[in-house]
């Protein structure tokens, strides 16, 4: 029918062409209005015949159906076979992979030019991935990284799955370094039909559970996120905006945007546009330097200068139900029952003791702490001298309010209790997860672990020297920068959540914050004066009164 | 006997008393953003103070033109004479109901000591409000500039609150002579009220 609608249109164009040009009169006008509506009609008619007997366009639909691909139907045997069979189409995909820090876990910091990155950072959860790698290669896209001596330029290495897994189904095994489970083995060959793009689940399914466990690590990256409601993230949430992680950490080549070691704080506002440098995935790619409604004196954008949207948009972290980790202390670790086993203590469905890491703490819908920071973040690496006499500082934010480079942003503050060698004042690495005894989870011998772990860093190059045989323990704190659990507008911070005494602000050196500060001498010279000249004026008042009524009085 | 004199046009009750309106809301705003009391919360105080501001500022560019074009400026002339009366008048005289040493004319509202204080708010303590208000209100625009460099914010509001104390010092002393030392004692509150105030015509020409 809408094909007749559009034939009689264009009939009628055509018979309209044909009259002569000077017969260009309002008439002909009318019939041209006619037949454009005619047009139209037929064919958003036609449209909707269309959309009938078609599955409604799909974003990021594919022109591959992986399930029909022969390479694909399997059996497979092992996570590795897969990879090859991807790789026989997508040729370039592990080179790519190998040259992203989901491979290498390795950063060098352009401004600092420290050697970061998982592999070489320490952290007061586990601690290290040296001499632990069958554990935390877990999380690594790959297959088999169970010592130093991995073969980082295998491309059958690679694990595709891990991402690009749209199942759910694709689960790598805890402890075998990056393998997937045996349950998993069995269905690869349903699961590598079924491949799209990674989603908030699959990324999550490592992002989302850092430091042992839903929720411990980051506190702005928890299971709470891969079904969020609006209120947890507005970005996120299915019934909002619905992104995926790949939407604002946009990936090009296999490499995403976005780095925990140095956070983009000052980009310039540019929307992602193909073929121009990305500024994702900083608020301001999409949002702009003025995102507020300016009102009468453009306040709230002028804080754009100074403060990161994630402080005011950011009102809690850990706010979607799942808890995170806030406190651990390795000095309690490796106490044993009575029979000589390990164990674990729980308050509240939370563990706080657990043989094999000490006593832990946690915390849910908190308050961020705030601080100046430039996007520059300096490592207290395995080598570095410390002072243990203060709280050591894992991580160092750069930038303070003389920095224009530098905003106050939200963080996550771990905290926790860890050991150093005192000999050479070092924080040590610790062998946790292994076959042998000296592994503490194993053989809760301190000492051998530490040994075993320092042992293990200096081969893989991560310490400059081994154990010196006598530990003890230093506070420590980590800085994490909440970026997610973005609240709906009406949700972020009050002016005097901040601009009061007392506030999220209180402590925050190097700004003067109305509301927050006074200024004590002004105060009590003005306050003087105004009580001086009150009291003149009642005084004077009172004494004209007082003459009045005397005055009156004699008369 | 007494005269009744026109001493205040429309305009300048008009300017007064918009002036008192927005300054005491602008007194109100300003201590509620500095937290002095907690009558209105941080973010709403703000706006309505940055509004009033605006307004006023508006108000005084009329009452400058005014001021100027009809050359009613002179009224804030200071001068000597009579000063020394006046003063001994408001320290003395006035308790035993002396007259006061000074005739109102609508060419010479104010007496030499009104004249003075008119004259600090007008070139002290306005222009401290403003200049330091408008500095608060652009500090993006000049902290990371030459300016910024030796002027830091908090001092800037430091004047911008030393100025406000001294509004209020200059707003008690002037609402006490203002509104209770006439003949009867609520005579001058009443004249910026209807324009028209009773002048004793004892030196027999008024104007």
């Amino acid at each position: 029918m809408g094909l007749i609608g559009i034939l009689l249109g264009l009939t009628l164009l055509i018979v309209l062409a044909y009259r002569s040009p000077e017969q260009n009169t309002p008439a002909a006008a009318a019939t041209l209005v006619a037949v454009l509506f005619a047009a139209t009609t037929a064919a958003q008619a036609l449209a909707a015949e269309g959309g009938a007997d078609r599955s409604p366009p799909r974003s990021g639909a594919s022109t591959a159906d992986h399930s029909k691909f022969p390479s694909l139907q399997g059996p497979f045997s092992s996570g590795p076979e897969v990879t090859a069979a991807c790789l026989r189409c997508h040729t370039e995909g592990a080179k790519q992979i190998h040259d992203s820090i989901h491979w290498t876990w390795e950063y060098a910091h352009p401004r600092t030019g420290q050697q970061l990155g998982k592999r070489h950072v320490i952290n007061n959860y586990c601690g290290s991935v040296a001499t632990n790698y069958a554990r935390c290669s877990s999380c690594h896209v790959g297959f088999g990284w169970d010592d130093a001596d991995f073969d980082f330029g295998d491309e059958n290495s690679v694990d595709c799955l891990a991402c690009h897994d749209t199942t759910g189904d694709y689960t790598k095994s805890p402890t075998g370094a990056g393998h997937p489970t045996e349950a998993t083995v069995a269905d690869l060959a349903r699961i590598a039909q079924h491949v799209g793009k990674s989603t908030r689940a699959s990324c999550g399914s490592c992002h989302f559970y850092g430091g042992g466990g839903d929720g411990v690590k980051h506190g702005d990256l928890d299971s709470s996120l891969i079904q969020p409601p609006k209120t947890l993230d507005v970005h996120m949430a299915a019934d909002s905006l619905d992104f995926s992680c790949s939407t604002c950490h946009e990936f090009i080549a296999h490499r995403q945007q976005g780095s925990r070691y140095l956070v983009k704080t000052d980009a310039q506002g540019r929307i992602a546009i193909p073929g121009r440098d990305s500024e994702r995935p900083a608020c301001e790619s999409c949002h702009g330097r003025a995102p507020h409604a300016s009102g009468i004196g453009d306040t709230l954008n002028q804080h754009v200068e100074r403060i990161a949207c994630q402080t005011c948009h950011i009102p809690s972290f850990s706010r979607g139900g799942v808890p995170t980790m806030l406190w651990w202390d390795w000095s309690e670790a490796g106490h044993l029952d009575a029979d000589g086993k390990p164990f674990k203590l729980e308050e509240n469905g939370r563990v706080v003791y657990n043989s094999a890491k000490g006593a832990l703490r946690w915390g849910e819908d908190l308050i961020p702490e705030y601080r100046w920071f430039n996007g520059t973040v300096r490592y207290t690496l395995v080598g570095d001298a410390i002072d243990p006499e203060t709280v050591v500082a894992l991580n160092h934010l750069d930038g303070g309010p003389d920095d224009p480079a530098a905003r106050i942003w939200p963080f996550k503050v771990m905290q926790g209790v860890q050991p150093y060698d005192v000999e050479h004042k070092t924080l040590v690495v610790k062998h946790l997860f292994g076959d042998t005894d000296a592994a503490f989870w194993k053989g809760f011998d301190r000492d051998a672990a530490i040994r075993a772990g320092m042992e293990g860093a200096m081969q893989a190059g991560e310490s400059p020297v081994a154990y010196s045989g006598s530990h003890d323990f230093v506070r420590t704190e980590m800085f994490w920068s909440l970026n997610h659990m973005v609240a709906p507008a009406n949700q972020s911070l009050d002016c005097a959540d901040c601009h009061s005494p007392e506030g999220r602000m209180d402590g925050l050196t190097g700004v003067y914050l109305p509301g927050r500060d006074s200024h004590p001498q002004v105060d009590r010279i003005g306050g003087l004066v105004i009580a001086a000249t009150l009291l003149g004026v009642l005084l004077h008042g009172l004494g004209r009164f007082l003459m009045a009524r005397r005055a009156r009085a004699r008369t | 006997m007494t005269t009744r004199v026109k001493l205040y046009t429309g305009f300048i009750r008009f300017w007064h008393w918009t002036q008192a309106a927005l300054i005491f809301g602008l007194l109100f705003t300003g201590f509620a953003i500095y937290g002095i009391h907690h009558l209105m919360p941080f973010g709403t105080a703000l706006e309505v103070h940055l509004a009033l501001a605006w307004l006023l500022i508006g108000l005084w560019a009329f009452a400058i033109f005014w001021h100027v074009t009809t050359g009613q400026w002179r009224q804030y002339l200071p001068t000597t004479r009579g000063l020394l009366p006046m003063v001994l008048y408001y320290a003395y005289g006035i308790f035993s109901g002396e007259p006061k040493p000074f005739t109102v004319t609508p060419a010479a509202r104010h007496n030499p000591l009104q004249r003075l204080a008119y004259l600090g708010f007008k070139l002290l303590i306005a222009p401290a409000l403003w200049v330091s208000g408008l500095l608060l209100m652009f500090v993006g625009a000049w902290k990371t500039s030459l300016l910024g460099d030796w002027l830091q914010p908090d001092w800037v509001a430091a004047a911008h609150l030393a100025a406000a104390y001294a509004l209020v010092v200059f707003l008690i002393g002037h609402v006490y002579m203002a509104a209770t030392t006439g003949t009867p004692w609520n005579a001058y509150l009443k004249a910026m009220l209807t324009g028209y105030q009773e002048v004793k015509d004892s030196n027999g020409k008024p104007g």
